[in-house]
């Protein structure tokens, strides 16, 4: 066969164009989970939580979560005089392991459990400066931690401390609003374990969903809805008090 | 006047435009990873890599699934809403494999003190006792007899089933 060097220029590049297409191959699919099917968030119910410490817990035995750091954690908030610009939080350990007992009853407390707010325009992806942490097509916010490099750019992008730099992988590392088991029909380990029920996972695209029942005849709130997330973690019963 | 008169040296320039461009094209393809792209700026395979992970509790329908009994208990009492591995921890293991993994039966008085410790910081609504004054120490599930539905009088713990 004679290729001239005229054919061999439009050759080369075509052939280049056809490798690529081999090489990205086609995408296989989760069986019985269709993407398009989802959009995740979560409701969280203040006035349900009981501060027992179940979900953060169960979120580090699920996730491998090392000691000292938190995917999701749950502070105790102390208003006092209707000072709502200057609460009293603690959170000892995440709430591991429970709250201290209190026993004047001045002011008023509650429970704030606090996770990954699973944002539709999350700034901790806009930073990725490698596109290592994306929201993936249904909703969940993620890291593929075999290209993140460790800059820590979106623990710092994160308005709602989220996310933490991992003690031994020194990757970025966070809530996957537990995507290994959303895929696998199965709900969060933290909303498994919620014995009150005051988080619940939802699914926006699914018409038969409770949330939108709820969300039509309830006031809810997201975490500082001035920094336009768009965030998915919905708070009933949330005080003007929390940040 | 010939104005392509030196055109055989932009030739040369453009094959060397194309060759560089080639050589770009090969290790593009090389190294950017293959789904790269698939679904947005990051690797499409990251979602199957970290879909993969190994679940470690197991869902409370894959409980009652066996633990009939104690499906039925506790629908019918106060516990409805709390879930199997809330208090008997992460059982995926025991799921997977009921006769080698058994699970340990929790204490009481540690258990049901985690809920139901009383303190002013908890929802009004929410039962709660103060233990040592409640039960001067014995376990709960002295009066409480069983844990599945936990109103005074009701029907024992069907101790068989493990």
């Amino acid at each position: 066969m004679n290729i001239s060097r005229r054919h061999m220029l439009v050759l080369l590049p075509a052939a280049a164009v056809a490798w690529e297409s081999v090489l990205a191959g086609t995408p296989e699919n989760s069986p019985n989970y269709n993407m398009s099917e989802h959009w995740w968030g979560m409701l969280i119910q203040i006035p349900k939580c009981i501060g027992c410490g179940n979900c953060v817990r169960a979120c580090a035995t699920e996730n491998d979560v090392p000691d000292g750091f938190f995917r999701t954690w749950v502070e105790r908030y102390h208003v006092t005089d209707y000072n709502l610009t200057e609460p009293e939080v603690i959170s000892p350990n995440g709430g591991k392991d429970g709250f201290p007992i209190v026993q004047e009853d001045a002011g008023k407390y509650f429970y704030v459990p606090k996770m990954c707010n699973a944002c539709a325009d999350s700034p901790c992806t806009q930073v990725c400066p490698v596109g290592a942490t994306f929201v993936s097509p249904d909703g969940a916010v993620l890291v593929d931690q075999s290209y993140c490099l460790g800059c820590a750019y979106c623990v710092q992008a994160c308005p709602y401390g989220c996310r933490y730099i991992h003690p031994q992988k020194h990757v970025a590392d966070k809530c996957t609003l537990c995507y290994h088991r959303i895929t696998k029909g199965l709900t969060t380990a933290c909303v498994e374990n919620c014995p009150t029920g005051a988080r619940q996972l939802v699914n926006l695209k699914d018409p038969k969903d409770p949330i939108h029942a709820f969300l039509k005849t309830h006031t809810v709130q997201v975490l500082k809805p001035q920094m336009a997330t768009n965030s998915k973690a919905f708070y009933y019963g949330l005080d003007g008090s929390v940040r | 006047m010939n104005i392509f008169k030196d055109s055989g040296h932009l030739f040369k320039f453009a094959a060397c435009f194309v060759i560089g461009f080639l050589i770009y094209l090969g290790l593009r393809g090389f190294v950017v990873p293959k789904t790269f792209g698939q679904y947005g700026h990051y690797r499409g395979s990251a979602l199957k890599d970290i879909a993969a992970k190994p679940i470690k509790y197991a869902g409370h329908q894959v409980c009652e699934d066996c633990h009939t009994d104690q499906a039925t208990a506790k629908s019918a009492g106060k516990h409805v809403t709390v879930n199997c591995e809330a208090c008997h921890g992460a059982l995926a293991a025991h799921a997977n494999d009921p006769t080698s993994v058994i699970p340990v039966k929790p204490d009481p008085l540690v258990l049901c003190a985690r809920c139901h410790t009383a303190t002013a910081a908890k929802p009004k609504d929410f039962p709660q006792v103060n233990i040592d004054e409640h039960s001067g120490g014995a376990p709960c599930t002295m009066c409480h007899t069983n844990p599945h539905s936990p109103a005074m009088g009701a029907a024992p713990a069907a101790g068989g089933a493990k």
